[in-house]
């Protein structure tokens, strides 16, 4: 649409420039094109630059354990082994936990917000949530060891292994510290910026869907999953993937919570670790070259990782758009 | 006025490169690296101001890893490590590095029990427990060295540090000295891969998870213990004997420990009868050949001076000094600088 409008009004303009005084000048029209294009390679150079410079970084590390590095979960400094598949696996869990619970809580919450709650309710919510986000990691992290841990440790895990003892995920030892607590902070971490982008998405739904609804017969549930959920569908989809983004990189409060044990365990009591974390503990004190290279390397996967879960993303919503309008269409 | 001098401190701050001093009216000196001395360093350096205002230091403490390596590509004037550097990253200095040890301190074996017994534990429990071989408070190895205590039939929960720390350099350095199999399987570093336990970051996470977790035992610096009034064991040490970890008994291992004259020593597991045995120093890194003339002469002006009246704060701040043989050493050696 943006594009008609451009050339209709460029098509329009040398006809009133015959007309007028003088040709106006387009100069400033393009030198805003080249400043706003200049900014989006910038970002574009920057991510570019970032890789190479990670790969440049890494590459001893590279040449030395090529394809094992992604495959073996050794992570020795003082034998110089290094393996970073427990620290993948530990991001790519706490993340999918993060999400199982921030999702559903963030995206009723913001429609709770946005068709539900009374009107005076609204802004002191929101207010709140949006404090949430301003929380420094830190303080949650050691919110999460002194406060969460302990309370994890005493009734939700006891009660999670009574009743789902049975499968593989909640047996064994319960320390608190685990990969189901950096979870949690996690989810706590990207609560806030799911229910504001959702929120925002929700808001922009036309009334017009919600109006039809209700005059189809509608209930106020099915209107606001018919009309509203359903139609705002990739935006909440984006939503989850801004927060997926800050899943897989946060660094500090995981680190306090998540037991940082370099492991493959299916137990989500068990420690585990994330490739932020290690990054984080370890990088200050590297002083082999090797062990700099192994740390940069994990920098390098991490970049990957997270190019790679958004790229998944994106795809999954391109089917999912895909498979919704020919579905309207039938 | 104001900002001409404003501009002339920026211009200070462009060159950190630091080599190219400007003849500025006041110095700085610039140090980069390890975390467990800041405390007293950056006492010194305010001190310091007081006896000579013609020069300021600025330190950033961003880890030994980053000390060493600063100083290596010389990018500041001092470096500081919690540990030696090892002869590989030592071959890559431009010049010949100097050892300055300045203060030193203490690991300590901390553990959360019902009733806060004090305990005693001695090498083989030690190592056993870190490698994960005693798993329970009530293991007769364990038993043995306390009698008089009852200890419960609990799991052990061990705690070490995550991060790359000086406190691990000293904590591995003991257990490969003390069991054999400790320094086939895991060996010395300032992180290693551990072969049980879980990871707190830094010596407030693993006093966290301490605290938190009943049953837990791992190692924290002395002040930590101190200040956070952890419990905290004795330890046998090579003559024999349980010592206590304080200033005393750290002093104790310093003066006994066979230091060589490079001072890349380790003082773990030193044959004195009063020395706590899981101890380490901390050092600064200093160029013999001082590239800049009149920087490396207030840098030995301070070198000196932290040798003799600095060292006199190091028990108020809980770091232990260093017995007289070894400072007048390193007197010695701070007047081998060639500026």
């Amino acid at each position: 649409m943006n594009g008609t409008t451009g050339r209709a009004i460029a098509a329009l303009e040398p006809q009133t420039a015959r007309h007028a005084m003088a040709p106006p000048s387009r100069f400033g029209d393009k030198a805003f094109e080249w400043l706003t294009l200049a900014m989006a390679l910038a970002v574009v150079v920057l991510v570019i630059l970032l890789g190479w410079e990670l790969w440049g970084g890494s590459s001893l590390a590279i040449r030395k354990f090529g394809f094992h590095f992604l495959t073996t979960s050794t992570w020795d400094p003082v034998a110089e082994q290094f393996g970073a598949l427990s620290f993948i696996y530990g991001t790519l869990i706490s993340s999918l936990i993060a999400l199982l619970i921030a999702v559903p809580l963030s995206i009723a919450t913001a429609a709770y917000l946005t068709e539900l709650a009374p009107l005076w309710i609204r802004q002191p919510l929101v207010s709140l949530i949006e404090m949430l986000a301003a929380i420094p990691s830190v303080i949650l992290g050691l919110w999460g060891i002194f406060v969460m841990i302990p309370w994890l440790r005493d009734y939700p895990f006891p009660l999670l292994k009574r009743l789902f003892g049975w499968t593989p995920f909640f047996t064994g030892p319960i320390y608190g510290t685990s990969m189901l607590a950096g979870g949690i902070i996690i989810a706590i971490m990207i609560l806030p910026i799911i229910t504001s982008v959702s929120r925002e998405i929700l808001r922009s739904v036309p009334n017009l869907q919600r109006e039809a609804a209700y005059a189809l017969g509608a209930t106020r549930w099915e209107a606001t999953r018919i009309a509203v959920l359903s139609y705002a569908k990739k935006g909440l989809f984006g939503a989850v993937i801004l927060g997926l983004g800050r899943a897989l990189g946060e660094t500090m409060a995981v680190t306090m919570v998540i037991g940082n044990t370099p492991q493959i365990a299916a137990s989500l009591f068990k420690p585990g670790y994330t490739l932020a974390s290690v990054i984080a503990n370890e990088f200050t004190e590297a002083t082999t070259d090797m062990y700099l290279q192994a740390l940069f390397e994990i920098g390098l996967v991490l970049f990957g990782t997270t190019i790679l879960a958004n790229l998944l993303a994106q795809l999954l919503l391109q089917t999912m758009s895909t498979t919704s309008t020919t579905r309207a269409v039938q | 006025m104001k900002s001409f001098r404003f501009a002339h401190k920026i211009f200070a701050v462009v060159l950190l490169g630091g080599i190219s001093a400007t003849a500025s009216a006041q110095m700085m000196i610039n140090g980069a690296g390890a975390t467990f001395p800041y405390p007293i360093y950056s006492k010194w350096f305010d001190e310091y101001a007081k006896v000579d205002p013609s020069v300021r230091f600025n330190y950033q403490s961003i880890g030994s890893g980053g000390g060493q390596k600063q100083i290596l590509a010389q990018t500041v004037d001092f470096g500081a490590s919690d540990g030696p550097m090892s002869d590989e990253n030592l071959s890559k200095a431009p010049g010949k590095l100097l050892h300055i040890p300045t203060v030193a301190g203490a690991d300590v074996v901390a553990y959360n029990l019902a009733g806060n017994p004090a305990l005693k534990f001695d090498p083989d429990t030690i190592a056993g427990i870190f490698l994960g071989q005693i798993k329970k408070w009530n293991d007769p190895k364990i038993t043995a060295l306390n009698s008089g205590v009852t200890l419960p039939d609990q799991e052990i929960v061990v705690v070490h540090r995550s991060d790359g720390s000086g406190t691990t350099y000293i904590w591995t350095d003991y257990l490969s000295k003390i069991s054999p199999e400790w320094k086939t399987k895991v060996g010395t570093n300032t992180s290693v891969n551990w072969p049980t336990g879980i990871g707190g970051k830094g010596n407030e996470g693993v006093a966290g998870q301490i605290k938190q977790t009943p049953g837990a035992l791992g190692y924290v610096e002395l002040i930590y213990a101190i200040q956070n009034k952890m419990s905290f064991g004795e330890v046998k040490n090579s003559a024999g004997n349980f010592a206590k970890p304080s200033i005393e008994s750290i002093t104790a291992a310093l003066a006994t420990a066979d230091i060589p004259d490079d001072f890349r020593f380790s003082i773990t597991n030193a044959p004195g009868p009063d020395a706590y045995p899981i101890a380490g120093a901390t050092w600064l890194l200093v160029y013999e050949q001082q590239k800049d003339a009149a920087k490396g002469k207030k840098l030995v002006e301070f070198l000196k001076w932290a040798a003799k009246d600095g060292e006199k704060m190091a028990k108020d701040l809980q770091y232990a000094p260093m017995p007289e043989s070894l400072r007048q050493r390193v007197l010695k050696r701070i007047e081998e600088i060639k500026i």
